[in-house]
């Protein structure tokens, strides 16, 4: 039979619905008692799907749905990770959740069927279905980020990712209806047989930008730091790691495949975006003292130096966005692990005068930030370190020096920041009371990806990296 | 753009019903406006000759509960729209877009068993 | 014929739009819109889309500007406040808007007669409806069910934001109800002259 082939195809994403719909129900018998088990539910269905990508990572190209959908190595490999990378952030919700009295398990249903939507947008062969997966993932992210109504910050962050997000999805649609009125198709296939001409051009500059402003990358940023400081803290785990690393791979393949043939076009736009998230991230987080903002910046940046590979085009750069998008996510999952763990007797802390005197109040964590905040700002011989260095060995092939030596600058200035943590933890003392100890799963993931930062990663970098040359290589 | 001319003709009644109603709209304006004895006076004018001035605004804090009704509506709504199509497949004997569309309804039903039992239907 | 109507509707489409953002009583901004909705679904017609025509008229006017007439007229917002910021905006605001009519008009000068396609609105089928019925449920399955996906996560969404239960609120409990007994719901007491009775408090049982 024809559906259960597309289905197959489909897997993870299929996996994910029917778990998410059972849950629905389970939850709607059970109510409240389901809040604790609905996130292990989720977590193994992420887990699940996270396996089953990995399993297509290494096929070949295969298409389903009339061929509304398409799966290469390079998009399994992306979903193996956000969906991996999802199942911790949803674990390290739990006991935050609990405390801050928002345990329901509409999170878990909100969070897997965000997760459905950034399968469907990455697999996306179709202008439709993109624009679909983008907005399924889109309402569920404006959902979480208001999570905790009764905050008004919460519900504020909710509004401003809502009303920007919309507007975003309003500049897609329009890049689509320019592309299809000019080419008269929406498959990807199609579009990229056809002729060039001006107005599929700005449907493409139309789509770019919608897309930059899913991932961050500025000038389309400025909801960012609004977000991740009024959002509750779990919720830009999961903002700050599955997604961001989704829609960086979806730009990536969409101006791979679907535009590949304009590269001219777009690759100043991208290099130019590029620089610019590089130079606002690293001067914007600066003057930040609230650590939530300050990680916005540092993902602003972040999401800029893996745009630089973009901009060095399919050849030079695929391997090397999913190299530094996987590492940097992982890293982002220990550095929010350590926001959650701030934590006083009387609550939540954010600033960054709260790590004062880290190093003699806990210094298990005190090393563990340290290398995380090394590996982020990308200082040898931390994981971050081999990321930067691919995507500017990328660049340099590709002969965009101007963008590899703002990438340098960009980070030169953003150590300031990352710095002022570090002089904080080790070289201030404090009056107060020292950070409540971590929960389980949140100190799991800390110590687990500090450990992947330095040294699991470092000494496996070479078979990394060459498994993502070869996943990309056969897409 | 030849070939839909035969469609605006079907719409012809719909395009007489509008002029009509539109003339019909100026002409009790007009009419009301120009034969109409006007001899205004502030009394006159003012809003109520008896009474209280307003003590506040008529807008006011509302129970969300209303949004909530009217946002389940359109959600059902759109469903509905979908349901229209249908029935040329149904008509069609076409199985695999009536399977289809029993999922498509049965995610539905599945959010709609939630809403039930979260009490989202229930005015308090 | 046909050319004159679309002038007139799409004429009456812009200006319309124009005063959705003009108007000083956005009650007047909400009724503009209907009338951008009710002109735009004649555009429909006039291209042979009836079906999405009529789904405009029924899902936006009927629905979606109804709702937002309810937020305007209910709710509790100082319009002029919001305003006040407007003249600040309108520079960089006015920029971009500049650019993208730019963007429209060089599109629009770009594309040749010879580019011009001519999209049959409803292919293979007799209406608008049946051509997209004929794939809308099998060829675009995908797509439809994540139609259906998007309605759930819609739905959770907006229970999850708005619904509150009030604690305070005294519900009708017909199991209860059914259930009360005469043992657990009348005390008889012998009460003797000059004493009174001592009741005891329901919560004491």
């Amino acid at each position: 039979m024809d559906i259960l082939n597309d289905i197959s195809v489909a897997g993870p994403e299929v996996l994910l619905v029917a778990v998410g719909l059972i849950g629905v129900l389970i939850g709607s018998l059970l109510k409240d008692a389901f809040n604790g088990l609905s996130r292990l539910l989720g977590a193994l269905a992420l887990a699940g799907a996270a396996f089953l990508a990995a399993g297509q990572s290494t096929g070949d190209a295969v298409s389903a749905f009339n061929g509304l959908y398409k799966i290469t190595p390079f998009i399994a490999f992306a979903k193996t990770i956000a969906f991996g990378v999802a199942a911790v952030a949803l674990l390290m919700a739990g006991e935050y959740l609990h405390r801050e009295n928002m345990n329901k398990f509409e999170y878990t249903l909100l969070i897997l069927f965000g997760c459905v939507g950034m399968g469907v947008m990455l697999s996306a062969n179709n202008l439709m279905t993109l624009y679909l997966g983008i907005e399924t993932l889109s309402l569920s992210s404006y959902v979480l980020a208001a999570f905790n109504r009764d905050s008004r910050r919460s519900a504020e962050a909710g509004l401003k990712y809502f009303v920007l997000g919309a507007l975003a999805s309003g500049l897609l649609l329009f890049g689509c209806s320019l592309v299809y009125g000019f080419t008269g198709f929406t498959g990807y296939e199609d579009i990229a047989a056809s002729e060039q001409s001006l107005g599929l051009t700005f449907g493409l500059v139309l789509i770019l930008m919608a897309m930059c402003f899913k991932a961050s990358a500025a000038p389309f940023h400025v909801w960012t730091p609004d977000v991740y400081e009024g959002a509750p803290t779990p919720v830009v785990t999961f903002f700050a790691t599955a997604p961001k690393l989704a829609t960086v791979a979806l730009l990536a393949n969409t101006m791979f495949t679907v535009f590949g043939v304009y590269e001219q076009s777009w690759i100043i736009i991208v290099g130019a975006v590029s620089a610019i998230s590089m130079l606002v991230g690293a001067f914007g987080g600066l003057a930040q003292n609230n650590i939530k903002r300050l990680l916005a910046y540092s993902s602003i940046a972040n999401v800029g130096y893996a745009l630089m590979g973009v901009a060095a085009g399919e050849v030079n750069g695929a391997s090397a966005v999913l190299t530094y998008m996987t590492i940097y996510v992982l890293t982002s999952l220990g550095l929010f692990g350590v926001v959650l763990a701030m934590r006083r007797r009387d609550g939540q802390v954010e600033s960054l005068s709260d790590l004062n005197g880290l190093s003699t109040s806990r210094p298990g964590l005190a090393v563990a930030l340290t290398v995380l905040v090394f590996s982020v700002a990308g200082i040898p011989p931390m994981a971050g370190f081999f990321g930067k260095l691919l995507v500017f060995e990328a660049a340099i092939q590709s002969e965009l020096y101007w963008l590899v030596a703002v990438g340098v600058l960009a980070s030169v200035v953003s150590l300031g920041y990352y710095l002022k943590i570090i002089w904080a933890i080790w070289a201030k003392t404090t009056e107060e009371e020292s950070l409540q100890p971590a929960d389980s799963m949140v100190a799991v993931s800390i110590y687990g990806t500090t450990l992947l930062a330095f040294p699991v990663l470092v000494i496996w970098i070479g078979t990394i990296v060459t498994l993502i040359n070869t996943t990309t290589a056969a897409g | 753009m030849q070939d839909v001319q035969p469609l605006v003709l079907d719409y012809l009644p719909v395009i007489i019903f509008f002029v009509f109603g539109l003339a019909l709209c100026l002409a009790f304006l007009l009419l009301s406006a120009v034969l109409s004895p006007s001899n205004p006076d502030p009394e006159k004018n003012s809003a109520y000759e008896c009474g209280f001035n307003p003590f506040d605004d008529a807008r006011m804090k509302f129970d969300i509960r209303f949004y909530l009704v009217a946002i389940l509506f359109i959600i059902f709504d759109l469903e509905v729209a979908f349901l229209f199509p249908w029935i040329f497949q149904v008509d069609a004997g076409n199985v695999e877009a009536f399977w289809s569309m029993m999922v498509f309804l049965g995610v539905l039903t599945i959010g709609f068993i939630y809403e039930w039992s979260s009490g989202a239907l229930e005015w308090e | 014929m046909q050319l004159i109507a679309f002038y007139i509707l799409s004429t009456v489409v812009v200006l319309s739009a124009l005063f959705v953002i003009s108007s000083r009583n956005p009650v007047h901004s909400v009724l503009w819109l209907i009338l951008s909705f009710f002109t735009a679904a004649g555009l429909l017609v006039l291209i042979g889309a009836e079906f999405l025509a009529m789904l405009l008229v029924v899902v936006y006017v009927g629905a979606v500007a109804v709702l937002f007439l309810f937020v305007v007229m209910m709710l509790d917002v100082d319009f002029k406040q919001m305003r006040k910021g407007f003249a600040d905006y309108f520079v960089v605001g006015g920029m971009i808007g500049l650019a993208l009519l730019a963007e429209l008009a060089i599109i629009a000068t770009a594309a040749n007669t010879d580019q011009v396609r001519n999209f049959d609105p409803s292919p293979g089928a007799d209406t608008n409806a049946e051509a997209l019925s004929n794939v809308l449920y099998t060829d675009y399955l995908l797509l439809f069910q994540m139609a259906g996906i998007v309605l759930l996560v819609a739905m959770i969404g907006a229970i999850v934001l708005t619904l509150r239960h009030r604690p305070d609120v005294k519900r009708q409990n017909v199991g209860d109800q059914i259930a009360r007994r005469r043992e657990n719901a009348v005390e008889v007491l012998d009460v003797n002259p000059g004493q009174g009775a001592s009741i005891r408090k329901e919560n004491e049982k």
